[in-house]
């Protein structure tokens, strides 16, 4: 598809430690269409931020894209100079990320680090400026805005510090918001009004979303399609509603099965058997073979990507049954 | 002692945190100023009782007390005002400190499994050291001890000369969980004891808190952000707002038919897996601060139904049905 607004293909992400070589993201194929809302759903160490910081190009040594393309408006962004990157992130793709706290600088007012953001990117004078950050701090919901840009982010509730984060986010108006987790250390009256506002959002500016999470039920109530990781790699990928009805791939109905509420109360819940494997030391073939039920001998070959048509795509030798 | 009296009871329990004055302040009081002494009411007048074999979920957000709570059940922190009786007895009647049966019979499983291990320990003696200092096992029976505990919760004998960094983060919560069963306790408090883990991992730590209550007949006090996990493990459900209890009701009435305000919205407003796109509708504005809560019902300023008693008057916990109390002004008013 041409009109893809993100396409990533075949990226591995490496680390080179003096263990020897992690591989945080392991051939990852993603695509993003404009205005999408795309779950991107995972365990820790699956691999899912990574791959939200390899798009912007976020990476701290010793990490690197070792292979891999990933195209931004039809752009290659990988060796890409830092220059043109800069000017791309904050204004094209914007990142909200999970701790308010360490995005926000401590010692600087709102005001302060608002208007710098903007005038990184255009040239305003410092009034109007100032004038689109109060707007901007409204839009998220913020109380008596103008007052609160005197405010250090020491004075806002944790709520309140992500909603200016998803402010600054969104001040440019960009493309694509990569979100990581922004909702995981908050609490479920305050994650239900964050989740409300970005939807509205992103519905109004028509701003496409990655939406990176551990809570399968986050992403059901929110993307229009669904890709799991694990082990760094993309095992299932298709519609929302697709993915959560009829999970194709082993490791995504483990996940569904486990989650309680989807429990028959105080029954055992389901269970994956084993832990989450060393990046370091990846399974050969399929990374989910040695706590997959249905493994065979066939399953230390990388298993091939299978489609079901309707965009519904899943890795594996032995793909559950789709409901027809 | 008869089968129907609560294991725990707390009666009135409170806890106020008073901020001390600073030097600067304590010298201004020299010369007559006055000390801003402003307290944080963390748990306020809050009665509960359990009963032998229940677990008892504690649902709340963060700030409203429920951890403070769990921590004076533990014993670990002394209450302002109030009691606590288990089995029908005060905990702090015995003047000797570790002489209370409540001190060994009530034990906790905290939240982070990293920071609740001394990294400088092996899992031997993080788990061996309390019943060895008991005297529930002898110093040369410790090994084995140690050994068969690990084996219940899950993980090899072998792993007991290892150090807390050398585990997953849901080995490290097993590791928790054995050293609170180490002492033999009746009676655990869980607090946030699976909101670290990862979605399998805690499937699988919640299936061996459901395995260990069964074969050792245990109590449990679960104390969980997680409506979801509350729900699945819980025969009885508290809601905790600023200190208060606000509703308790067995869980599938609770889940059913929810009937505080508060209780209502915060079911409303989690996502669930299988529900499918939607809108959510969220309550206004943020929780208050516990140095200034509201008067009145302290979520009357959040409540769309709140009327002027409400702001006045702080609601009482009333039965409203058989087990089922709720503390709100408009089950009284109709």
């Amino acid at each position: 598809m041409p009109d893809n607004l993100l396409v990533i293909e075949d990226l591995h992400t490496h680390f080179d430690t003096p263990q020897g070589v992690i591989k945080a993201v392991d051939g990852v194929d993603l695509e993003v269409g404009g205005g999408e809302i795309l779950g991107l759903v995972g365990e820790s160490g699956s691999g899912k931020s990574i791959t939200g910081f390899s798009i912007l190009g976020l990476l701290d040594a010793p990490g690197r894209v070792a292979r891999g393309s990933i195209r931004f408006k039809g752009e290659e962004l990988v060796g890409a100079s830092p220059e043109r990157l800069r000017t791309i992130r904050g204004r094209e793709i914007a990142m909200i990320f999970q701790d308010p706290m360490m995005t926000l600088n401590p010692v600087l007012r709102i005001d302060t680090q608002m208007i710098e953001a903007i005038r990184a990117h255009e040239s305003l004078s410092e009034k109007a400026a100032r004038t689109r950050c109060a707007e901007a701090l409204e839009r998220v919901g913020i109380p008596s805005p103008e007052e609160r840009l005197n405010a250090y982010p020491h004075q806002f509730s944790g709520g309140m510090r992500q909603r200016v984060a998803i402010a600054i986010a969104l001040l440019h108006r960009p493309a694509l918001v990569i979100a990581d987790e922004p909702t995981t250390a908050l609490d479920v009256t305050i994650q239900a009004q964050i989740i409300h506002e970005v939807q509205l959002l992103c519905a109004q500016a028509g701003t496409a979303m990655i939406w990176i999470t551990h809570d399968l039920a986050i992403v059901d109530s929110l993307a229009d399609r669904i890709a799991v990781m694990y082990g760094g790699r993309i095992v299932e990928n298709g519609p929302a509603a697709d993915v959560i009805a009829s999970p194709s791939h082993p490791y995504t109905r483990g996940l569904l099965d486990s989650v309680p509420s989807r429990n028959r109360r105080g029954s055992r819940l389901a269970q994956i058997p084993g832990m989450t494997p060393s990046p370091l030391n990846l399974p050969a073939g399929c990374a989910f073979q040695p706590r997959c039920s249905r493994a065979t001998e066939a399953c230390t070959a990388p298993p091939p990507p299978r489609e079901f048509g309707d965009g519904h795509s899943v890795r594996c030798m032995h793909p559950l049954e789709q409901a027809a | 002692m008869s089968s129907d009296q609560p294991i725990l009871e707390t009666r009135g329990l409170s806890k106020q945190f008073a901020r001390r004055p600073d030097l600067a302040e304590r010298i201004a009081a020299v010369f007559g100023a006055a000390f801003d002494a402003r307290s944080v009411r963390a748990v306020d007048d809050v009665s509960l009782s359990v009963s032998r074999g229940e677990v008892l979920g504690l649902v709340g957000e963060s700030g409203c007390g429920k951890s403070t709570l769990g921590r004076m059940i533990a014993g670990i922190l002394p209450p302002s005002s109030g009691d606590i009786l288990y089995n029908g007895s005060d905990i702090r009647t015995h003047a000797v400190p570790g002489t209370a049966p409540a001190d060994l019979a009530v034990q906790m499983v905290f939240q982070d499994p990293m920071s609740s291990l001394n990294p400088r320990k092996r899992v031997l003696d993080i788990i061996g050291e309390a019943p060895r200092v008991h005297g529930i096992v002898s110093a040369a029976d410790s090994d084995q001890y140690v050994a068969e505990l690990l084996h219940q919760v899950g993980l090899d004998a072998s792993y007991r000369r290892r150090y807390p960094h050398q585990f997953s983060g849901g080995q490290r919560q097993r590791i928790n969980i054995a050293r609170a069963l180490a002492v033999k306790p009746a009676f655990l408090v869980c607090d946030e004891a699976v909101a670290a883990l990862d979605v399998s991992i805690q499937a699988q730590v919640l299936n061996l808190f459901m395995d260990l209550r069964e074969a050792f007949d245990l109590t449990y006090l679960f104390i969980s952000h997680d409506l979801g996990v509350v729900e699945h493990l819980s025969d009885r459900v508290a809601i905790m707002y600023l200190g208060r209890i606000v509703e308790t009701a067995p869980t599938d009435a609770l889940y059913r038919d929810p009937n505080h305000p508060y209780t209502r919205a915060l079911l409303q407003e989690v996502p669930r897996v299988g529900a499918g796109r939607r809108r959510f509708t969220p309550v206004k504005g943020e929780i208050p601060s516990p140095l200034n809560p509201p008067a009145g019902c302290h979520f009357h300023p959040r409540c769309p139904q709140a009327t002027a008693r409400c702001r006045n008057e702080a609601p009482a916990l009333r039965e409203i049905a058989p087990q089922r109390f709720s503390a709100c002004h408009l089950n009284t008013d109709s």
